[in-house]
């Protein structure tokens, strides 16, 4: 068989085109459909690294192309052979050059960037903070303003900036609702935080991002975003009909288990401070600093 | 007391599960085959002489070379069963379970069994001919590091039918893999076997670092030394500097387990983000230190195929030396996301986006010695042209993976699946491939037939593509790596398929490998040349394959492409050794030893897995005895008397 080069690029154009055509127009692929300003800060630079690296890229291909059939060892062949062409300063320069300058773009862009989205994407308006605890195999979130608790779903009002306070109560997992922007690892012991924020009213897909044992594929949530006023009547919905979480309720969310939504319409006070100490954050100088305004005794 | 017998029976030997079930028969057949085969034609001294004793560079590379590929195998397997349960939501056919131990024995084994050999096997096969040299600088160390290889992979290939996988992936963190949350022998399994091994691994850094630096012949300069030769100097460097970090990771988690501290739980102090920071330390570079390798490979195969002089040498050599530098200070890439702050994340993000520097300018330097040259497509050259595309757009998916922001969303997804995957085959199993084609003559002394290589090449090929490429959409879909299953409302059905398609197309290229093999073994074509493909360093100048000696006479050395540069001149029996300059030659012995080391290890592995610790123990003292032994050993070398030589250089027809 006599390889030609056009069928690499042939499998890889159909390899992509099946892959676009068959997931159904881009719906589906929730990195590209940001619904806030944290994916989409994310998805402009997701377009960028594409260009420059295409820059390179698709250059090479071609060039490997027209290399591969013009300099092919066959009777006839007229193009030149120089066997001891091998030195050109000008063409290395040029090389070493280009990756450089796009490095030093993506470089810059990546800075400013992974320093703004450590902050909240709105500064002037106030946060809603939710406290999320992964735990085998469910999420569990609390509403330390609110008193409310859900476990597998999370309500949040639109065009207002929402700080996560994560942590986990079983292996070390990651939050992630792609549509909203990116992940955050949960550990036990310890509190990151992540910063998201909906503009858009919608359903938004999330799930656990770090492998946590034989339940982890289940570990799937919602995050519904709604209209501040929607949003407060879901609160007042949840605090006035759904049942109290007890200690003992709690201790029993803590088993492996995997499980559907829950609403709580209270949760025993400090349980999630007390479950970062308690799973070892009493070690950590930093997590005590971080949750010393948190807590409601220390 | 009958009952507890074999309760205790059912948690030693894995059963139930009839696919493991069934690997339990067929291994017990194949070993009964082995031991049949080697009995009835007389073999076992043979094996025993010739194999398991040898400290020859050119034996233990083959040795390598079949493990690596037995392994590539088993690992294709895994591969083949994962991809079969996720070609449609809700699949039955593994349970989570098995999936989970399936995924991590299968990322081992590929890395750690499979890729490793694969390069120690192009190590041993080439280096010592390539600078003109008898052997490596210590040749019963490298016995041992082999052999230590091979008990270490053995034990853990022997996890899933006694004891239990392990099961919490092949990056092993902790708390996962704490105790609390892993009872299981697996684990210990995993921790064992990767720390024998790693000993091994150490120990061949050390000896090629030592051989390339200290037996070059004379005249080869650094600046002349072959572009492979530099690779495996780079990627030495790189296990010196990090497989140590491996080791004391897993030594710590071990004690963990074995012992009960608290070094990688949250509980008394200890703190699991420290593992998972050691982890990778030696993570990262650890891809490097398997696509150096590959890297070198390509530089000489391109040279050889197009004909021509590698294109900016001293680029090539800088690139080399800057990745193994650079690619020592990236690895907090792979945890991004545990909140370490956007300083950290800046400076590491673009520590990662430079090391793409230099791999882009060995690129562009591969495509300019093609470049005026003349091409020959014969099977290791394909591979490098194969390569070309696939690893520009793992490079390219690696710096979109390098920016923190953008990390975010594509971290332990299937983009993420998609990219290493793409750069682990397209980088290190193509030129492992490549490789293989191209040194098999000299290796074992006839050529492989085309015909079924150029089957494996297309199948493996375009099944990559279209097992990756719906990856890499999959995640940006929002599908999270390791889950076992998914159910149809997520429309990740089509990808999926698509993607199990390519694996089966792939795995139907591994076929074609092996049926490539058997098939020019029954219909042999000797290399008599020892130069089949008109090469240009030292190793296409000797014999294939060259005698246990390599070189009667220590060739000198004048230029970069030695051997092309004598053909050249028509000097080629300048080349070759004249009688009068014959003499005695200095080798060391044969030993059993370090195969016996490796069982020692091995039963100490063992041993400590099911915490055993006397039978641990034991093993431990029979390595001491091993080293005692060597350490006594007044008469470890033997010379060839010249006249010996002489006749095998008669012989072969070079006097
Ligand atoms: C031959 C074709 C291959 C196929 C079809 C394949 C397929 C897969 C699949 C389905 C997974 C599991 C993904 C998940 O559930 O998260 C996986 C994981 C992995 N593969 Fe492969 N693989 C192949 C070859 C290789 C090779 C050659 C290497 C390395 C040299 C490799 C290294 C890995 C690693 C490190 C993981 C991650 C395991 C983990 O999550 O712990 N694979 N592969
Ligand atoms: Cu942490
Ligand atoms: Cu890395």
């Amino acid at each position: 068989m006599r390889p030609s080069w056009w069928k690499f690029a042939f499998t890889l154009a159909a390899g992509a085109g099946i892959s676009l055509l068959t997931s159904g127009c881009g719906e589906e692929i929730r990195v590209f459909q940001p619904a806030g300003p944290v994916a989409r800060s994310e998805l402009e630079l997701i377009w960028l690294q594409m260009g420059l690296t295409a820059v390179v890229i698709i250059p090479v291909i071609l060039l490997l192309a027209w290399i591969v059939i013009r300099y092919r060892n066959k009777p006839g062949n007229r193009a030149p052979y120089q066997p001891e062409f091998a030195e050109s300063r000008t063409l290395e320069i040029v090389w070493w050059a280009i990756p450089i300058v796009i490095v030093g773009i993506l470089g810059t862009v990546t800075w400013h960037k992974t320093y703004a989205l450590a902050q909240s994407p709105n500064p002037s308006k106030e946060p809603l903070k939710i406290e999320v605890m992964s735990l085998n195999w469910k999420w569990l979130f609390f509403y330390p303003d609110q008193k409310i608790a859900t476990v597998n779903y999370a309500e949040i009002p639109t065009d207002r900036p929402v700080e996560f306070l994560l942590t986990a109560n079983a292996p070390m997992n990651a939050f992630w609702v792609p549509n909203l922007g990116g992940m955050e690892y949960t550990m036990p012991g310890m509190v990151t935080s992540l910063w998201l924020q909906a503009d858009k009213a919608g359903e938004y897909y999330g799930h656990g991002g770090n492998f946590t044992g034989p339940g982890f594929a289940q570990m799937q949530f919602r995050v519904v975003a709604k209209p501040q006023s929607d949003f407060d009547a879901w609160v007042r919905q949840v605090a006035n009909s759904a049942p109290d979480m007890t200690k003992a309720d709690y201790d029993k969310l803590t088993q492996p288990s995997v499980l559907g939504e829950l609403s709580f319409s209270s949760y025993p006070e400090g349980i999630f401070e007390q479950t970062v100490m308690d799973e070892g954050g009493m070690y950590m100088d930093h997590d005590r600093a971080m949750l010393g305004n948190m807590m409601p005794h220390s | 007391m009958g009952d507890s017998l074999t309760n205790t029976a059912g948690h030693f030997f894995v059963t139930g599960d009839p696919m493991i079930i069934a690997s339990d028969v067929a291994i017990v057949l194949v070993s009964l085959g082995i031991v049949f085969t080697l009995t009835y034609f007389k073999k076992w001294k043979w094996l025993w002489r010739e194999w398991l004793t040898t400290v020859d560079h050119k034996k233990i590379a083959i040795m390598y070379l079949i493990s690596a590929i037995l392994m590539l195998f088993r690992g294709g397997v895994d591969a083949l069963l994962m991809r079969t349960q996720l070609a449609l939501p809700n699949m039955k056919l593994l349970s989570a379970e098995h999936y989970d131990q399936i995924f991590t024995t299968h990322g081992t084994i590929m890395i750690l069994f499979m890729a490793m050999p694969f390069i120690f096997a192009m190590f041993n096969a080439v280096v010592p001919l390539q600078i003109g040299a008898r052997d490596v600088a210590f040749p019963y160390l490298n016995a041992i590091s082999f052999w230590l290889f091979f008990f270490g992979a053995l034990l853990f290939n022997i996890s899933f039918v006694i004891g239990g996988s392990p099961d919490a992936g092949w990056t092993s963190y902790p708390p996962l893999t704490e105790l609390q949350f892993d009872p299981g022998v697996g684990e210990n399994y995993y921790l064992l076997a990767l720390s024998i091994s790693g000993i091994g691994t150490i120990a061949t850094g050390i000896n090629f670092l030592a051989t390339i630096i200290k037996m070059r012949a004379p005249g080869m300069t650094l600046m002349k030394m072959p572009l492979f030769t530099w690779a495996v100097l780079g990627t030495c460097i790189i296990i010196l500097f990090v497989f140590p970090v491996l080791s004391v990771a897993l030594a710590l988690l071990l004690i963990d387990r074995l012992f009960g501290a608290h070094f990688f739980t949250m509980m008394y102090g200890g703190n699991p983000m420290q593992f998972v920071n050691l982890f990778w330390i030696w993570g990262h570079p650890e891809v490097y230190i398997a696509v150096l390798p590959a890297f070198g490979i390509y530089s000489e195969v391109v040279s050889t195929f197009s004909q021509k002089k590698i294109f900016g040498y001293k680029s090539m050599v800088a690139s080399i030396m800057a990745i193994s530098i650079i690619g020592n200070l990236t690895w907090v890439h792979h945890f991004f996301t545990m909140g370490a702050g956007p300083a950290v994340n800046t400076f590491f993000s673009i520590t990662t986006m430079a090391v793409a520097i230099p791999t882009g300018v060995k690129v562009f330097n591969w495509l300019m010695t093609m470049y005026r040259g003349r091409i020959t497509l014969s099977l290791p050259m394909m591979w490098v042209l194969a390569f070309i595309p696939n690893f520009a757009l793992a490079g390219a998916t690696g710096v979109w993976l390098a920016e923190a922001p953008t990390d975010y969303q594509y971290h332990n997804s299937y983009f993420t699946v998609a990219h290493f995957h793409q750069a682990l085959i397209g980088g290190v199993v193509y030129g492992m491939l490549a490789g293989m084609y191209y040194w098999w003559p000299k290796m074992f002394g006839f050529k492989l037939k085309e015909k079924f290589g150029k089957w494996a090449f297309w199948f493996f090929n375009i099944g990559f593509y279209v097992c990756f490429i719906p990856q890499y959409v999959l995640g940006l879909m929002g599908m999270q790596r390791r889950m076992y299953t998914y159910t149809p409302d997520m429309h990740w059905t089509a990808l999926n398929f698509v993607s199990t398609i390519g694996a089966y197309l792939m795995g139907i290229g591994f076929l074609c490998i092996a049926a490539q093999i058997i098939h020019s073994l029954v219909h042999m074509e000797k290399d008599l040349t020892g130069d089949p493909w008109g090469g240009r360093t030292l190793e296409w100048s000797l014999p294939s394959p060259p005698p246990h000696y390599n070189f009667a006479v220590i060739p000198q050395v004048s230029d970069r492409d030695e051997w092309w540069e004598r053909k050249r001149r028509g000097e080629q029996d300048a080349l070759k050794p004249r009688p009068e300059d014959i003499r005695n030659v200095h080798m060391p012995k044969n030993s059993g030893v370090p195969f016996l080391m490796g069982v020692c290890f091995f039963i100490a592995g063992f041993g400590f897995t099911f915490g055993w610790i006397a039978v641990g123990a034991a093993g431990l003292l029979g390595v001491l005895v091993c080293l005692a032994h060597r350490s006594l050993d007044q008469h470890p070398d033997h010379d060839i008397p010249a006249d010996e030589i002489r006749r095998t250089e008669a012989a072969l027809g070079r006097l």
